[in-house]
């Protein structure tokens, strides 16, 4: 990633160990990540299922410590912000199912505006214009007034994106946005990712396994594997042969002309 | 959002619960005409002054207390829901009004099996609620050490049932070793009463009372978080730890404060939220907080005027009115609407 561009870095780490501590047993799963994260990309963690991608997601968002090594944010501690600081800096779409309320998608959205409300969380006009605006974004106009329960899993992607960006942050962290969804919906999310990246020049940084869709739209990917750990352009990437290592070998391969994965003869 | 078509609803429960409440005062063993109660209450001039001493000392009192019960109830049941994104939460299910009970027991019963260490003669008026609170106060602390172990508010659930089995095992314990006398002087207070209170224990109720409610409102933000689950409200920049603290701190103080003065009672704190929520069909804890307060309220007024009603001579437990009229309510409810919220 050393490149001689000016680079205008958002997030980065410095020898970042990830893991669970088991009772003074930690358990680390993955060690010494650098990783340099430039504003105004998207960028696709990608690797098989349980190797860390999860965990290094809840790490730089700070909903769980890292082992050693440091995070830092705007080239501050990430353990030196607060939780309020960081509500306005850094926002989650995370994978867990949501309790079941009757909230309808507005009052879901407008939750993102929390860090900016009063005490007893009045939405003030600018408030409600940030929230409309998300719901512009998203293009679900049309399910303002739903209860989140009625809606498909795409339609609350799509709503949980538009809380992220009614919360206002430079960065947005999405764990595996695309699970569940058909093709066509997952790429439109993926589209819609690419396009609010552009439009909005926030960093967004997600997990998926759509390696793919991540290969043509990503700006950049970082590939967890269980011996190593590799950053880069999709084109540096395979330039450097990184994602043969992504699955064992066997049932399947890359393809380096088509930049995709292909199935081998069964 | 909606705020309008809530403003009716609002306005049509409180009428009922005004009416309700003069309605309350006005059944009894002695029946007084409207004119001297309203009479009385405001300073008129009253027919009999034994009317006067009637309404002012005791069916005031009782209403007031009835209000505060069916508020404060259906407020921690509503808390504990949030808290646990468990629709079945509620104070008795968390073994907070068990705990209250233990300290009752204790202090009756345990006079007995004990000898005379704790409480010599009768129990005093004050003795009970600071035993009650006490106890309530001791089964919410070893839950939230519990909860600090285990995150899955599932686990903190059971480990609060757990809490309500062993006090209620303790309890039969001591009630197994305890004279008839004061077996019977707890199971009194288990029906649960509204109307024991004096002027001075309402005011020392009130008092509590509206600390809790003040407390409460001050919590909105984080309640309305929560509807997300604790990892979305904590990425809104809420303080989890000191935001359960508080909700936790309000629901000791209102079910140790209530249960000591009227008896553990049932169905209230766990059913007022879900008819809230159908009603106003709204999460909304800034809608819903008002909502719980006026509907428990009222529910408990009316269960009261019934407990009242069949002879006029005796008064009927509260505890008892409120589960036979209650749960199935809720039954049908939740059968008709098929869902049930947090």
């Amino acid at each position: 990633m050393n490149t001689l561009k000016e680079k205008n870095i958002i997030l980065n780490t410095e020898n970042l160990s990830i893991g669970y501590q088991q009772k003074k047993n930690p358990k680390i799963v993955v060690s010494n990540i650098n990783l340099e994260i430039e504003k105004g990309k998207l960028i696709t963690i990608l690797g098989k299922n349980g190797i860390g991608k999860s965990t290094l997601l809840r790490t730089i968002s700070k909903v769980q410590e890292p082992l050693s090594g440091r995070v830092f944010l705007k080239d501050k501690n990430l353990n030196q912000y607060s939780e309020k600081e960081l509500s306005t800096q850094l926002s989650l779409v995370l994978t867990e199912r949501l309790p079941e309320s009757q909230l309808t998608v507005f009052e879901l959205i407008a939750l993102g505006r929390q860090p900016y409300t009063n005490w007893i969380d009045t939405l003030s006009n600018e408030d409600i214009q940030k929230v409309n605006t998300a719901i512009e974004q998203t293009e679900i106009e049309h399910l303002k007034n739903n209860r989140f329960y009625e809606l498909s899993d795409g339609q609350l992607q799509r709503v949980l994106i538009a809380r992220a960006l009614a919360q206002d942050t430079a960065i947005i962290i999405l764990d595996e946005p695309t699970a569940h969804l058909d093709m066509h919906h997952t790429i439109k999310i993926f589209s819609l990712l690419k396009r609010l990246v552009a439009t909005t020049s926030k960093t967004i940084i997600i997990s998926s396994h759509e390696v793919n869709l991540s290969i043509q739209l990503s700006d950049e990917i970082i590939i967890l594997t269980e011996a190593n750990f590799y950053a880069g352009t999709p084109a540096e990437l395979i330039s450097k042969n990184a994602f043969e290592n992504l699955f064992p070998k066997g049932l399947i391969n890359f393809n380096r002309t088509l930049q995709q994965f292909v199935i081998n003869k069964i | 959002m909606n705020q309008k078509n809530y403003k009716k609803q609002f306005i049509i429960l409180s009428v009922v619960l005004i009416i309700l409440f003069f309605l309350n005062i006005s059944f009894g063993s002695v029946s007084i005409p409207f004119k001297d109660i309203f009479n009385s209450i405001f300073g008129g001039n009253v027919t009999k002054e034994s009317w006067q001493t009637i309404i002012l000392q005791f069916r005031l009192p009782k209403a007031i207390t009835a209000v505060l019960v069916g508020s404060g109830l259906s407020i921690c049941g509503l808390l504990m829901q949030t808290l646990f994104r468990n629709p079945l939460a509620g104070p008795f299910v968390l073994g907070i009004s068990s705990g209250a009970s233990l300290g009752v027991a204790i202090l009756i019963l345990g006079s007995s099996v004990f000898g005379g260490f704790f409480l010599t003669n009768s129990v005093s008026n004050w003795s009970l609620p600071i035993a009650a609170s006490l106890g309530a106060f001791l089964v919410l602390s070893a839950v939230i050490i519990a909860a600090n172990k285990v995150r899955n508010t599932m686990s903190i659930l059971i480990i609060g049932l757990m809490f309500g089995s062993l006090t209620a095992a303790v309890i039969s314990v001591l009630a197994y070793f305890s004279e008839a006398d004061q077996i019977q002087q707890y199971l009194f207070w288990s029906f649960g009463s509204l109307g024991n209170l004096s002027w001075k224990e309402l005011w020392v109720f009130i008092l509590i009372y509206c600390v809790g409610i003040l407390g409460t409102i001050s919590i909105i933000k984080p309640l309305n978080s929560y509807l997300l689950g604790e990892n979305y409200a904590k990425s809104l920049g809420i303080n989890i730890k000191k935001s359960r603290y508080i909700i936790l701190l309000i629901t000791s103080l209102l079910t140790g404060v209530i249960t000591a003065f009227s008896g553990p009672i049932a169905f209230i704190g766990l059913a007022i939220p879900h008819i809230s929520r159908l009603i106003f069909s709204s999460s909304n804890h800034k809608i819903l907080l008002p909502a719980v307060a006026i509907i428990g309220a009222i529910v408990v007024l009316i269960c009261d005027i019934i407990a009242q009603l069949p002879t006029s001579e005796f008064t009927l437990p509260i505890n008892a009115i409120t589960s036979i009229f209650g749960a199935p309510i809720v039954i049908w409810l939740l059968i008709r609407k098929k869902r049930i919220f947090v």
